[in-house]
C-alpha cells in the first residue's frame, strides 16, 4: 500500500498552538497545502474538519486562487461578487476556513513563495519558502503530508506584435479586474485567443465598465455547436455559457467566432490589431483582415497547470484523460509519491468548480490516510460524482477549443517568441534547419528560448510550435528564483 | 560533444561520415554540464598532454574561423584558483610547481593582486595562481557548429535514430560491418563509439566490455549579471589538499564562471548515485555556499534555474580512446568524465588520425579500451 511510508502520527488538535508553528514544526498529522485556491482552500477545510492540523501556504495576499481573487481590503472594493458565478458557495468554504483559523486548526501562511518542497526521509516533507516584500526571508514548513494545489496560468502563444506594451493576458486582464476592480476608462480592450475564458473576461471587463471593441474566439461556430449539443447534459454549464453570451450582446460586444488577431500594430504601444477570419485549417482566408483600433488586448490561448513543484519532487506528469497535462493522480488526488496529493488545476485544467470537488476528495483523503484508514467513500460520494462530470464536461471543452493548426505559420521570422532573452523565431528555425536541434531542450539550449527569468513558462509552447515539436511540461528544479544565500544558508542548518 | 569533434575531423580528413544519434545534437550530457577547457584542474600526465593538445585545436579552430569564435561564445578568460589559509596554498603552489613541469602556464598572485584580477573575491582570500591557457565555450553550441562543420566537409546527420546493434563480420576476426539502426543499417568498415555515458552499451552491442558509468552533477546558473562581475573562472584551493587522498574530490569544489549571456554558472556537484535525476537539496546547498564563499556579492543574486547532468566515467577517470583491440573496426572515444568539452578536440583529431591509419600524435597507451579486462562482456 502507497499509504504505508507516509507517517501516521494524530494528535489532538492544539488549539492555538497552530501559530507557533510558523516557520517550525507543524506537528504530528499536519498537512502543508500549496496554494489556496478553491482547491486548496477546499482541501484544507475538509482536512480540519476531520482533525488534521494544516498549514496553508499561498503566494497572494489573501485567500481564492485565480477564480476567488479577493480584493484586497485596502482597495475597499465593495461588491467583488459581481464579477462571480458561485459567490455564495466561496463564501459558505470562506466561513468555514475562518473557523478553522480561529481555533488555529488551520494556520494560513500568506505571500510565501514555495521554491521547493523536500522529501525528509522518512520524516515527511519540508516546504522551502519565500517571504518578504523581496521574496528574500526564507521558511521552512513541515508536514506529514503535502497536497499541492497550485492551480494552472495562461498560455499565449506569439504572433507578430505580441510584445508591445498593451498587449496582456486575458487572466491577467481578470486579475487586475478582480484584485483591483481599476480601469482606465474610455479604453478599448479586444479580448482574443480561445478558450472558455474568453467569455467571462470579456463580460467582466464589459460589466467594470471597459469598452469591449471585440470577443475574437479562433475556435470555428461548427466546433462550438457540435460542443454546445454534447454539453446538452450539463443544464447548468450550458446555462452559464448562455448567461455571458447574453451579458456580451447586452453590452453590445461584437462576438467573432473562427477569428483570430493575426497582428498587433503600435509604434510605443499597442494602437491596433489586425483580425481575420479562418479557414477550416486554421489559414487565414485572403481578403478578410480588418483593423480594429484598441488600447489594449487580452489574449489567452486555454490553461497550462503548475506542475513545477511535483515534477521537482518526481511526481508522474501525464496528460489527463479530458485535455491537456497535469499531475498523475488516482481516484482519491494521491499522486505516484507516497504522502503527496494533488488537487484542482495543478492535476488537470477544469474549472473551478472542478477544483472544490478534487480539493475536498483530497481532504478527507489526506484526514483517513494519515489515520492510517480508507476513505469514506460514502461521504466522498457527492464530490466524486461531481468530478467525474465535470471531467466529463471539461473533455469535451477540450475538444471544441484549441489554437488553429496553422498558427506558428503566422509567426514572423523577426517576431520575438522568448521575451527575456529576445530571441526572434528566426533563431528557432534555423536552430532546426540547421543545427540539428529536433527537441524543446536543443532549441532551448541552442537559442536560449527559454533560458530567461520566466524559464520558459511564457514562451515554451511558442517556441515548441514555431520549432515544430512537441510541448510538455519542462521538469525544473526551482519553482522559483531563489536568492544564493538563502540556498547557502540552509546548509547544514537543523530545518 | 566528442561525436561532433570525431565526425568534424573524420569528414576533414576525407572520410564518408555518418554521424548517428537517437536525440538532438547535444541532447546528452553535452547539453547538461559547463564548457570550461581546463588545464589548471589537472594533474602531469596522460590527461593533462590531451588537454593540452585539445586547448591547442581549439584555439586553432576560433583562429581559422572567427565566425565560430562568437557562434559558440569561445573565452580564453583564464582560470583563477584562490586559497583561503596559508596551508591550502603552500599545496596549491606545490602543485602548480609540478604542473609547470608538465607544461601548464601558472602564475603566483598573492592577495592584492587577487584584488585587481576579481574585485568581487572575498577579502580574507591569501593568495592563488592564475592559468592563462584556461578557456570557456558554451557546450551545445560548440557541439552543434562542429556538427555543421562537419556537415558542410561533407559528414551527413541522422538525429533521432537509435543504434540497436553493431553488425560485424563472421569470419576475418569478427570485423565491424555497420551498425543497425532504428531505421536500417548503415555499413561502414569502421564504427566510432561516441555515446559518452551510455558508451558501456554501445561496446557491449559489439561484445567489448567497457564500463562507462554515469556520475551525477548538478549546475546552479543565476539570474544575468552585469559583464565583469566575475571576470575568470575561479574555484577554491581547498581540493588541492584531497588530491593525494582521493582524486574523486577533486571537483567538488564549485567552479563560478561569469558566461557571454550574463548568467554566472556554479557547478559542479559530482555523486555516484546512477541515473537517478531527483534534485538534491544538500548538493545545491554545499555549491551555493561556497560561491558565497568565494563572491559574498552574490548572496543577494537570484538562481533562476538549476540542472543536472551524468558525467561518463572509467574506474581510472580516464577516457577510452582510438582502436578496439577486441573489435577489429571498432573505435572508442567516450568516458570523459566532467572534462569531454574541453577533451572533444584532441580525442576527435587522435580517433581520425586512428581512422586513417596515422600514427596518432599522442600515445595512446593510457587511454586503451581494452584495459579494464572483458568479465561481464556481451
Ligand atoms: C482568466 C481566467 C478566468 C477564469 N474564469 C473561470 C470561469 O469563469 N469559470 C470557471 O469555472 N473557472 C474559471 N477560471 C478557472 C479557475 O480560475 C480555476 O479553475 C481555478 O482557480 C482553479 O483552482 P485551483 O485551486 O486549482 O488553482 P488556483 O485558483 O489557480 O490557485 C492556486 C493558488 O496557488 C498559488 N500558488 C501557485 N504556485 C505557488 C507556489 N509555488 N508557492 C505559493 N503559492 C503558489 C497561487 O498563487 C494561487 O493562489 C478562470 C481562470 C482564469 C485564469
Ligand atoms: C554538471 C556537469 C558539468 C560539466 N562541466 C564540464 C566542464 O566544465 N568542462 C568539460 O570539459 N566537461 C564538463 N562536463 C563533462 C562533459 O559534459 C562530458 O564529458 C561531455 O559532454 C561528454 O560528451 P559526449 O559526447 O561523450 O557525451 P554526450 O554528450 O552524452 O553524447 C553522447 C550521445 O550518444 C547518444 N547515444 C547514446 N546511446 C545511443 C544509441 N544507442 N544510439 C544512438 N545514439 C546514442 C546520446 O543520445 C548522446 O547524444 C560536465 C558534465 C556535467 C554533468
Amino acid at each position: 500500500m502507497r499509504v504505508a511510508r507516509v507517517r501516521m502520527r494524530m494528535r489532538k488538535p492544539v488549539g492555538s498552538e497552530g501559530r507557533q508553528e510558523r516557520g517550525g514544526r507543524a506537528g504530528a498529522g499536519a498537512v502543508v497545502v500549496v496554494g489556496a485556491g478553491p482547491a486548496g482552500v477546499a482541501a484544507a477545510v475538509c482536512a480540519a474538519d476531520q482533525g488534521v492540523r494544516v498549514v496553508l501556504v499561498d503566494s497572494a495576499v489573501r485567500a481564492g486562487g485565480q477564480f476567488y481573487r479577493q480584493p484586497d481590503a485596502r482597495w475597499g472594493a465593495r461588491r467583488p461578487q459581481v464579477l462571480h458565478h458561485g459567490w455564495r458557495t466561496w463564501q459558505r468554504l470562506t466561513a468555514r476556513l475562518d473557523a478553522h483559523l480561529a481555533d488555529g486548526q488551520v494556520t494560513h501562511l500568506a505571500e510565501r513563495h514555495v521554491w521547493f518542497v523536500e522529501r525528509a526521509g522518512g520524516d515527511g516533507f519540508v516546504v522551502h519558502a519565500l517571504g518578504g516584500s523581496g521574496q528574500d526571508r526564507p521558511e521552512t514548513v513541515r508536514g506529514d503530508a503535502v497536497l499541492l494545489a497550485t492551480g494552472a496560468y495562461e498560455k499565449v502563444l506569439p504572433f507578430p506584435g505580441w510584445t508591445l506594451p498593451g498587449v496582456v493576458t486575458a487572466g491577467g486582464a481578470q486579475a487586475m479586474l478582480k484584485g483591483g476592480l481599476v480601469l482606465p476608462p474610455g479604453r478599448t480592450v479586444v479580448v482574443a485567443g480561445t478558450g472558455p475564458l474568453l467569455m467571462p473576461v470579456a463580460a467582466g471587463l464589459a460589466a467594470a465598465g471597459a469598452r469591449v471593441g471585440a470577443l475574437i474566439e479562433s475556435a470555428g461556430p461548427g466546433r462550438l455547436a457540435w460542443g454546445a449539443a454534447k454539453v446538452a447534459g450539463h443544464p447548468a454549464k450550458l446555462a452559464e455559457g448562455a448567461r455571458y453570451a447574453a451579458a456580451l450582446v447586452w453590452r453590445g460586444v461584437p462576438v467573432r467566432t473562427g477569428h483570430a488577431v493575426v497582428a498587433a500594430h503600435g509604434s510605443v504601444r499597442l494602437e491596433a490589431v489586425t483580425v481575420a477570419a479562418l479557414d477550416a485549417e486554421g489559414r487565414v482566408r485572403a481578403g478578410t483582415g480588418r483593423r480594429i483600433a484598441c488600447d489594449a488586448l487580452a489574449v489567452g490561448h486555454g490553461l497550462l497547470p503548475h506542475t513545477g513543484l511535483a515534477g521537482a519532487l518526481g511526481c508522474r506528469i501525464e496528460e489527463t484523460a479530458y485535455g491537456g497535462w497535469g499531475v498523475a493522480v488516482d481516484g482519491e488526488q494521491r499522486t505516484d509519491l507516497p504522502g503527496v496529493w494533488a488537487a484542482g488545476e495543478a492535476s488537470g485544467v477544469g474549472g473551478a468548480e472542478l477544483a472544490l470537488a478534487e480539493g475536498e476528495i483530497a481532504g478527507r483523503s489526506i484526514a483517513a490516510r494519515l489515520r492510517g484508514r480508507e476513505p469514506d467513500r460514502r461521504g466522498c460520494a457527492a464530490a466524486a460524482g461531481t468530478r467525474a462530470g465535470l471531467r466529463a464536461f471539461a473533455r469535451v471543452i477540450d475538444g471544441v477549443y484549441g489554437p488553429p493548426a496553422q498558427w506558428a505559420e503566422r509567426v514572423g521570422d523577426d517576431t520575438v517568441v522568448c521575451r527575456c532573452e529576445e530571441v526572434p523565431a528566426s533563431a528557432v528555425r534555423s536552430a532546426v534547419a540547421g543545427l540539428g536541434a529536433t527537441d524543446l531542450r536543443s532549441v532551448k539550449l541552442l537559442t536560449r528560448a527559454g533560458m530567461g527569468w520566466c524559464q520558459g513558462r511564457v514562451c515554451a509552447p511558442g517556441v515548441a510550435g514555431v520549432a515544430g515539436c512537441a510541448w510538455s511540461p519542462a521538469s525544473r528544479v526551482l519553482a522559483q528564483p531563489v536568492p544564493l544565500a538563502v540556498l547557502a544558508r540552509e546548509e547544514g542548518a537543523a530545518p | 560533444m566528442v561525436g561532433a569533434a570525431c565526425a568534424f575531423y573524420a569528414a576533414r580528413a576525407g572520410l564518408r561520415t555518418v554521424l548517428v544519434d537517437r536525440g538532438p545534437v547535444a541532447g546528452g550530457t553535452t547539453g547538461a554540464g559547463e564548457g570550461n577547457l581546463l588545464v589548471s584542474d589537472k594533474e602531469p600526465g596522460p590527461e593533462l598532454e590531451l588537454a593540452l593538445l585539445s586547448l591547442e585545436l581549439w584555439r586553432r579552430l576560433v583562429a581559422e574561423d572567427p565566425g565560430l569564435r562568437t557562434a559558440v561564445e569561445y573565452e580564453a578568460k583564464g582560470g583563477l584558483v584562490v586559497g583561503s589559509e596559508y596551508a591550502g596554498l603552500a599545496a596549491l603552489e606545490e602543485f602548480a610547481a609540478r604542473q609547470r613541469a608538465g607544461g601548464v602556464a601558472a602564475v603566483g598572485v598573492d592577495a592584492s593582486e587577487l584584488r585587481s584580477l576579481e574585485p568581487n573575491l572575498d577579502g580574507g582570500l591569501a593568495g592563488g595562481v592564475l592559468y592563462p591557457q584556461d578557456c570557456q565555450v558554451m557546450p551545445a553550441l560548440a557541439a552543434a557548429h562542429l556538427v555543421r562543420e562537419a556537415r558542410r566537409a561533407g559528414a551527413v546527420l541522422r538525429t533521432g535514430e537509435v543504434v540497436t546493434a553493431v553488425r560485424r563480420a563472421a569470419g576475418d576476426g569478427g570485423r565491424v560491418l555497420g551498425v543497425r539502426t532504428s531505421r536500417g543499417d548503415i555499413h561502414a568498415p569502421a564504427v566510432v563509439n561516441a555515446a559518452g555515458t551510455w558508451g558501456g552499451e554501445i561496446a557491449a552491442l559489439a561484445g567489448a566490455h567497457l564500463p562507462v558509468l554515469p556520475r551525477r552533477g548538478f549546475v546552479l546558473v543565476t539570474e544575468p549579471l552585469p559583464p565583469r562581475t566575475v571576470r575568470h573562472k575561479v574555484y577554491s584551493a581547498d581540493y588541492v589538499a584531497d588530491v593525494a587522498s582521493d582524486s574523486a574530490a577533486l571537483q567538488t569544489s564549485a567552479v563560478v564562471e561569469g558566461t557571454a549571456a550574463g548568467p554566472v554558472l556554479i557547478g559542479a556537484s559530482r555523486e555516484r548515485v546512477g541515473f537517478d535525476r531527483t534534485f538534491s537539496l544538500p548538493a545545491v546547498r554545499r555549491l551555493a555556499a561556497q560561491a558565497v564563499g568565494l563572491f559574498p556579492v552574490l548572496g543577494r543574486v537570484g538562481v533562476v534555474r538549476g540542472y543536472l547532468g551524468f558525467r561518463p566515467y572509467l574506474p581510472d577517470h580516464l577516457p577510452a580512446i582510438g582502436p578496439d583491440a577486441r573489435v577489429p573496426g571498432l573505435h572508442h572515444a567516450c568516458g570523459h568524465e566532467g572534462a569531454g568539452i574541453g577533451l572533444a578536440t584532441g580525442t576527435g583529431h587522435l580517433v581520425a588520425q586512428g581512422l586513417i591509419g596515422e600514427v596518432p600524435e599522442l600515445d595512446l597507451a593510457a587511454f586503451r579500451p581494452d584495459r579494464f579486462g572483458a568479465e561481464e562482456s556481451g
